[in-house]
């Protein structure tokens, strides 16, 4: 299972919900998308995003001062 | 049985187009919406920087109303071809730098790229005639379809009833008895069909979700533009300009300074993009400077930075400035009396 890592840091939402969705798009079914933020409304944003589009968020937590949320693809769900 | 149409729904985060993108629905229509990021976004931008304003519950409403409705929301980043559209816009700008008829028809044709490269039948917006007093009106209505090239393939299913027919009228597509008829400025007929649909929870309307109706921006967004001698920008110029007090001393320079410690928290991200200041000696902002600056004006700067600082009634104020590379130095300046700072410095 691959897990790609995309900076998100100084970037205000929805950006980072942007790149999450075009690190997604073309991804199989089963790869994960780790964003790492500095806005705090991306805790909010990409799970929502994630839940209407389909995908599971296996992680969102506060580390260091960051954001991390991981989305993983759900394959039916691909846009 | 015949085939599921689908439609691209632009869905703001408002009422409007969350009822449009409703009303199709319940025409079995396959809606999926789009929602367009060009930078100039209000709402998220302002929560995510001030810190007092991380006290109230966030949401995107864009987002929030895909989950509503139960559609896919695909968000899309347009801040460099919103440029053009800018910094020359056709139709010119509303009451403040607002391009919002050459910007609806933009975003519809970038909506009409959309549709037509996933294989989508039409357009639907949550326009309404009168609604507004520059995209909204019924001469603008055919001007958005054919400037944007979708023609009748964008179908407005708040007001339809009030315009033309379009394609997914004509084919069945959709029922016209099913649309409606609504004009003007009030939101009654809106909050009426929210009620009908059971939708109680919507975002108000509050002057539009773009910074460039607001008149505060609008002018730093000028004075950026005269100072440069041009209209270019960048995202980090954009940016910016939603923090801080800015003051321009001079043409070719100005001072951010942080309000409070979101902005500088937000502002400290930029320390490698442009020189910066903060005060050692007291309790006091941060501050960026946009331009090539000498030592004198660097002091100039300082004695600025400290009038805003808890130490502006001090004889003396220690500062560090840094330059965009880390370097830094310190300075110590007497801050400057309030009647020193020229209004006109003040953006």
């Amino acid at each position: 299972m691959s897990r790609q890592i995309i900076d998100c840091r100084r970037l205000l939402c929805p950006m980072p919900v942007i790149k999450v969705q075009n690190a997604i798009e073309g991804l199989p079914g089963g790869s994960q998308v780790e964003a790492v933020c500095t806005d705090p409304g991306a805790l909010k944003d990409i799970p929502a995003w994630s839940r209407i589009n389909g995908h599971r968020v296996v992680e969102a937590a506060t580390r260091d001062g960051e954001y991390i949320v991981v989305v993983e693809v759900v394959e039916d769900s691909a846009s | 049985m015949s085939e599921q149409r689908k439609a691209a729904a632009l869905i703001s985060g408002g009422l409007d187009s969350l009822l449009a993108a409703r009303v199709m629905q319940q025409q079995g229509i396959h809606v999926e919406g789009i929602n367009f990021y060009t930078g100039f976004c209000v709402e998220g931008h302002t929560h995510a920087i001030r810190r007092r304003d991380q006290k109230k519950d966030k949401r995107n409403n864009a987002l929030w109303v895909a989950e509503q409705l139960g559609i896919k929301l695909h968000i899309i980043d347009i801040v460099e071809d919103y440029k053009q559209v800018l910094i020359n816009p056709r139709y010119g700008y509303g009451a403040n730098l607002n391009p919002c008829l050459d910007c609806k028809i933009f975003m519809v044709h970038k909506a009409y790229e959309w549709i037509q490269a996933r294989g989508f039948d039409f357009i639907v917006t949550g326009e309404v005639i009168g609604q507004r007093p520059m995209s909204q009106r019924k001469e603008t209505m055919p001007i958005v379809s054919d400037e944007s090239g979708a023609h009748d393939l964008l179908l407005r299913p708040l007001c339809a009833k009030n315009l033309p027919l379009t394609r997914p009228e004509r084919e069945g597509w959709v029922d016209r008895e099913g649309l409606y008829d609504f004009s003007g400025r009030s939101r009654k007929p809106q909050m009426a069909l929210a009620a009908r649909f059971g939708i109680e929870d919507y975002a108000q309307p509050a002057g539009g979700c773009c910074f460039l109706t607001d008149e505060q921006y609008a002018v730093k967004l000028q004075d950026l533009w005269r100072a440069r001698g041009n209209k270019e920008y960048e995202i980090d110029d954009i940016m910016l300009l939603k923090v801080g007090r800015h003051l321009r001393p001079a043409s070719h320079y100005k001072v951010i300074i942080a309000r409070e410690e979101g902005e500088a928290n937000f502002m400290q991200g930029y320390r490698r993009l442009y020189p910066s200041m903060t005060t050692v000696s007291h309790g006091g902002p941060f501050a960026l400077i946009d331009g090539d600056v000498d030592d004198p004006e660097i002091e100039l700067i300082a004695r600025v930075v400290a009038r805003y600082s808890q130490g502006r009634s001090a004889e003396q104020v220690e500062l560090s400035f840094s330059d965009k590379s880390g370097r830094s130095r310190s300075l110590k300046v007497k801050p400057m009396a309030a009647h020193e700072i020229p209004k006109e410095w003040l953006i």
